[in-house]
């Protein structure tokens, strides 16, 4: 990436206008950072946005009602109606609330959620940063919502919302332990932390069986305790407990209004396609698939195709799961981290340790493919 | 309480709460999320149902009841009509006795769809509660057809029913039993079974046949502890000695506690399955004739004094009513399902948790004008 910086400021820029040349170099990676955040930062409004119209749609569909027809054709543009709508909406700060760390959370929300886009493998050169301990930092990153959802529940001053902030960060927190341990599964079986460089690991024929997913059968079973995890610390349905809206009525955004309750909803959104996109490249090959070639523009721009297709799938099995199952009580919720999930972790993780040891790097259907033709 | 004592704090669940089901209050004391006491602050909704009812005709009453209980406003009429003519000694024309059957039990389905809907609702489910709704609009439609209302009927009348059934109305009515019946296994399919569901309720605040008797719970909530209570069998009106149904009581459904939210939950989804039944069975055999006796247009019963009880979708629903021979009543008392199954949430919510508190609620079946009246 620094490469291609140095060129275009020096063979372009520079060459053009040499006056350039007394600016300092990190005024340019400067500037190249903030031009790559606001690019990204349109993507993620629009996804998130778009993502909230179809999940209204979806919903519509599977309780058998239409769902926003108003706004434009099918209700698309409803998502911009709504935007605004809370744009123009008079921000309410509380009497009674801890007003700096009350106006201060839905940004530490948002951060958290959007910190975590700028490391995404969108496509094979289609990144803005491809650190070499990628999915650790957005392990790291998003831990930043629960202190967000905790101040938040903590400065409204309402004895609802501080139950849905507890709810929030006892949830997340536990439920880092069964996702941590899946992505180490990953980072195992891949070698290495980079998400493009495990979403090259995963190159295989037809490039969908070289996905980790199929690479053995324990990594198949962390593919859904990730997922499981990644849900509840979405705070999503079944493990929606912290907005609990028969329960808690909203939970921790009970006192925001305006723009910053949008805050937390852009999150929440923003987090439906990160897991989708953290699922699809940890386990489902990420850009890979059939003539996604990295070395051709063509290549380049299927596999960006497959990256979003896949991370909308996901988006849509989540809609799916929401508006089909009731929520858990909070110790069955806890019991299922820690009595499951954390068990089922470590045998995935053990388990794929003795599988490379056994069959070394082989995947699955190298395996079979082996046995078959007699080793 | 728990070992690790903390402190206790009081908390405000409603008026304004989703799950308290209306405008029902309950002052929680609460450490962490376990209750150690939930007290029910109710009135919220008193009209003075009662006193309105000495000030006015027996006839001009019957409109005020569809506001005891308007999820269930045929019941409620039919109640209250019953009353007046065991007092007055009127006899009802045997098809408006069909009538009354018929839409009494089609009102009881929509009443506990609302019911289940709005208990899954609770438990976090959006979508049953509103694949609930979309077949009680159907209902809604075959009610509006026969009376003109969706919601308070005001179908019975002293000594009969307002409207005959309009042609092919009855056609109709068993066009739509032949839909339903199917969806309340579809309807199972999407959550009865559903594990989360299941776990959320079959172990949860279990109430023993003797505590239920003791509490005076009445209807499902009774039946759902196990008590083979039903008024349509034990103390039989209309025309059901005549017709053949089964009471479902609770069992432990799901490997549950007896009496469990579970159970109080099946024994409604199982109750209509009967009713559907009963329809069926009046379908067949309903007479052709009058609708409605002739009663003189001011009823004066003669003095003395009458208590007359009825199996509402929320249990028992008497009235007791007292006449000195005028035109007005000269007292009434009105007892309802869900003011005795409010009195016990204190008990039962002890030591659960908040979101169970929603669902021994949602279980027990609360509206809230029937408790306040």
């Amino acid at each position: 990436m620094k490469q291609t910086i140095d060129i275009v400021i020096n063979q372009y820029l520079i060459a053009k206008w040499p006056v350039l040349s007394k600016v300092p170099m990190w005024a340019y990676y400067l500037l190249w950072m903030l031009i790559i955040g606001a690019i990204i930062l349109g993507v993620a409004s629009l996804i998130a946005g778009i993502a909230s119209w179809v999940e209204r749609r979806v919903a519509g569909r599977m309780q058998s009602r239409i769902g926003p027809n108003r706004v434009g054709p099918i209700g698309f543009f409803q998502w911009i109606a709504d935007g605004l709508k809370c744009l123009f909406k008079e921000d309410v700060t509380p009497t009674n609330v801890d007003w700096p760390l009350f106006r201060f959370a839905p940004y530490l929300v948002f951060i958290g959620m959007f910190g975590a886009w700028a490391v995404l493998p969108y496509s094979a050169r289609i990144y803005a940063a491809d650190l070499n301990v990628g999915i650790l930092y957005i392990m790291a990153i998003t831990s930043l919502v629960v202190i967000g959802i905790l101040m938040g529940g903590w400065a409204s001053g309402n004895k609802w919302s501080l139950f849905g902030a507890i709810r929030s960060s006892a949830q997340i927190v536990s439920y880092e332990v069964p996702a941590g341990l899946a992505v180490t599964t990953m980072i195992l079986v891949s070698g290495t932390m980079s998400m493009q460089g495990m979403v090259k690991a995963q190159t295989g024929p037809l490039g969908i069986f070289g996905w980790n997913i199929f690479n053995n059968p324990f990594t198949c079973i962390a593919f859904f305790v990730y997922f499981i995890a990644a849900i509840a610390e979405g705070n999503r349905t079944p493990f929606d407990l912290p907005e609990a809206e028969s329960e808690l009525v909203a939970g921790y955004n009970t006192e925001y209004s305006g723009m910053r309750f949008v805050f937390f909803f852009f999150a929440e959104w923003a987090n439906m396609f990160l897991i989708g996109a953290v699922s699809a490249t940890l386990f489902f090959g990420g850009w890979q698939g059939p003539f996604a070639n990295p070395d051709t523009w063509w290549g380049v721009t299927i596999g960006g195709a497959y990256f979003f297709g896949k991370a909308c799938f996901f988006i849509f099995v989540l809609i799916w799961i929401r508006w089909t199952l009731p929520r858990l009580r909070v110790d069955q919720l806890m019991a299922m981290c820690w009595k499951y999930l954390v068990p089922i972790g470590f045998v995935c993780l053990i388990g794929s340790l003795l599988w490379m040891s056994i069959f070394g790097n082989r995947i699955f259907f190298g395996l079979i493919s082996a046995v078959a033709t007699g080793m | 309480m728990s070992a690790l004592q903390s402190d206790i704090w009081t908390l405000n669940m409603g008026p304004q709460h989703p799950s308290t089901h209306g405008v029902i209050r309950f002052i929680l004391r609460t450490d962490g999320e376990i209750i150690s006491d939930a007290d029910p602050d109710i009135g919220f909704l008193h009209r003075g149902m009662e006193k309105i009812a000495e000030l006015i005709p027996y006839a001009s009453f019957m409109p005020y009841t569809d506001r005891l209980d308007y999820l269930a406003a045929i019941n409620m009429n039919w109640g209250w009509a019953l009353a007046v003519e065991k007092l007055a000694g009127i006899e009802v024309p045997r098809r408006a006795e069909f009538l009354r059957v018929i839409t009494g039990e089609l009102n009881r389905i929509s009443s506990h769809l609302i019911g289940v809907g709005a208990l899954a609702s609770d438990m976090g489910a959006f979508t049953p509660f509103l694949h609930a709704i979309r077949d009680r609009e159907r209902i809604n439609d075959l009610f509006e057809e026969i009376c003109g209302a969706r919601l308070t009927y005001n179908y019975c009348r002293i000594g009969g029913v307002s409207e005959d059934a309009p042609p092919g109305w009855l056609n109709r009515l068993g066009d739509f039993l032949d839909y339903y019946e199917p969806m309340i296994d579809v309807f199972n399919d999407l959550i009865t079974n559903n594990k989360i569901f299941v776990e959320r309720l079959r172990k949860v605040a279990p109430v023993s046949a003797q505590m239920a008797i003791d509490y005076g719970l009445v209807g499902p909530n009774l039946r759902g502890s196990g008590v083979k209570f039903d008024l349509r069998k034990q103390e039989p009106y209309s025309i059901y000695p005549e017709l053949e149904f089964d009471i479902p009581v609770g069992i432990g459904y799901h490997h549950g506690d007896l009496g469990s939210c579970f159970d109080r939950y099946m024994v409604r989804i199982e109750e209509i399955r009967q009713s559907v039944k009963i329809i069926r069975q009046c379908l067949k055999v309903i007479p052709e004739g009058e609708i409605i006796a002739k009663v003189p247009r001011t009823l004066k019963p003669p003095a003395g004094e009458v208590y007359c009880r009825t199996e509402a979708p929320r249990g028992e629903v008497g009235f007791y009513v007292i006449s000195d021979g005028s035109p007005k009543p000269a007292r009434v008392k009105i007892r309802t399902g869900s003011w005795s199954a409010m009195s016990i949430i204190r008990d039962l919510s002890r030591g659960w948790m908040i979101a169970d508190l929603v669902a021994i609620i949602g279980s027990l079946d609360i509206v809230a004008p029937e408790v306040d009246r």
